[in-house]
């Protein structure tokens, strides 16, 4: 069974729908010994970190993913769910779970861009990687794919070895970072065609070391 | 970089995808859930729905659509037409849409907008608007004008203070529909989506008038839009999204390739 975090408001059941499309079984849950007891556990995530950071804190879920994690369970984190594993958020000032060390940034406002205009923002739209280190989830991943974006804000780690894939909008970000048995993207795999099936599908059979 | 958004948009009337011109005699041209897996896996970048339905009873018809679509595709789909409530928005994101484009009723009740945004994240609340040229008059600067119901009832709101408000209340993108040019395949209105484009922070939408790739050329570069709806273009066959994308690519715009 594979655990979809429920942490308040979003839609989660866009992930569920694309887990049942790859044959496997998707369960909603904000219940922390379902989330511990989950073969995988996947937390989209939505919405702003702080109120992500909240919900989780008062659900007693922020405690099961430490313990999951600490467990060696395989986690994967969408979006918001990227930004809540680093240790503090730009966005509400909220300190968040703190698996990757590192923060969590904006894009500038009023940045001028080369055609005219200026970067808006949130980054919405089709962007592409550049994987910088290898890793089972992104094998498979081809120079041209590119994935669903829709965010203002980005993980910055401290460690260059937690960084798999960037991505350039304006100034170049982390757009998937990960450490042990933990992996987490910014795009959205469950609106990311098939490119973003295809991680999806490695990390439902990904068997961390 | 960013690429550009290729968007095919499909009017659905009672389950069943119809195509009109300037919003009138539409003919019935398919099943909207396999047309959807179709441009999906034909490199479609995000798709839209708009409900015609014409009656309120069957609008049931048409969660049952976006339900099955959801799960049949994996990349963003909007879904408007007849939304006016925050339980009208509910209903259709957790069906399986991405974002929902509220078009009359914003104009009705514009706090719909900033309600929505609350809600479900400004991602999720797109802008429709219809609009038609009516050169400058009094309360309508830049000579757009905002029209509901199909395009029948002027609104005496300005394009270009709308758009701004609609942003200010927390749209997070607006999908501009040019009367004028809709069904027309004579191309987009650049003026308007220019116009539009450098006024909000947003992402603009271009719709109405596509009929060839180089209109999707036009209305991207000068009309600096950040996506471009297309419709009876693809629908009968006449181009295919690769196609398209090509001639996009040969012309130095960034689009995604899926082949």
């Amino acid at each position: 069974m594979i655990a979809i975090v429920d942490y308040g408001g979003g839609n989660l059941t866009s992930v569920a729908r694309a887990v049942s499309h790859l044959g496997f079984t998707p369960l909603i849950t904000g219940d922390g010994d379902r989330i511990k007891s989950a073969d995988r556990i996947i937390f989209p995530g939505v919405g702003a970190a702080g109120s992500a950071m909240a919900a989780m804190e008062r659900d007693g879920i922020d405690l099961a993913m430490n313990d999951a994690f600490a467990a060696g369970i395989p986690m994967l984190g969408i979006c918001v769910g990227c930004q809540v594993i680093m240790e503090r958020s730009e966005e509400d000032n909220a300190a968040c779970l703190g698996l990757i060390s590192g923060g969590v940034k904006s894009f500038p406002r009023e940045m001028p861009v080369p055609l005219g205009g200026h970067l808006k923002v949130p980054h919405m739209g089709w962007n592409g990687l550049t994987v910088v280190q290898d890793h089972p989830l992104l094998h498979g991943v081809k120079t041209d794919d590119e994935f669903y974006f829709v965010h203002s804000y980005f993980p910055v780690p401290h460690d260059d070895k937690t960084v798999f894939a960037i991505t350039d909008y304006g100034v170049t970000f982390t757009s998937a970072l990960g450490r042990d048995n933990l992996f987490a993207t910014q795009f959205h795999l469950e609106k990311s065609g098939e490119p973003g099936l295809l991680i999806l599908k490695n990390f439902c059979g990904w068997k961390p070391c | 970089m960013l690429s550009k958004r290729i968007i095919p948009c499909l009017d659905v009337r009672e389950g069943k995808t119809t195509k009109g011109v300037k919003f009138q005699n539409n003919v019935e041209i398919g099943d909207p859930v396999q047309m959807a897996r179709f441009y999906y896996e034909a490199g479609a970048d995000e798709l839209v729905f708009y409900d015609i339905t014409a009656s309120h009873e069957q609008r049931g018809i048409m969660i049952d659509v976006v339900k099955k679509v959801a799960e049949t595709i994996f990349i963003p789909f909007t879904v408007g037409g007849g939304i006016s409530t925050l339980e009208g928005m509910r209903t259709v994101l957790l069906a399986g849409a991405e974002k929902v484009s509220l078009n009359s009723a914003a104009v009705k009740n514009p706090d719909l907008i900033r309600q929505g945004a609350r809600a479900f994240g400004n991602q999720c609340v797109v802008l429709g608007m219809d609009v038609k040229k009516v050169g400058e008059k009094q309360g309508i600067d830049s000579g757009y004008e905002i029209v509901i119901n199909g395009g029948r009832t002027y609104t005496g709101m300005d394009a270009v203070s709308w758009a701004l408000k609609a942003q200010d209340l927390g749209a997070g993108e607006i999908c501009l529909n040019s009367i004028d040019a809709d069904g027309t395949k004579d191309g987009y209105e650049i003026n308007l989506t220019r116009l539009i484009s450098d006024t909000v922070d947003i992402p603009v939408i271009a719709s109405g008038g596509a009929g060839t790739p180089s209109h999707l050329v036009e209305v991207l570069n000068q009309g600096r839009a950040d996506a471009a709806l297309i419709a009876s273009m693809v629908h009968f066959g006449t181009y295919t999204i690769r196609q398209i994308k090509e001639h996009l690519h040969d012309r130095g715009i960034k689009v995604r390739k899926t082949w």
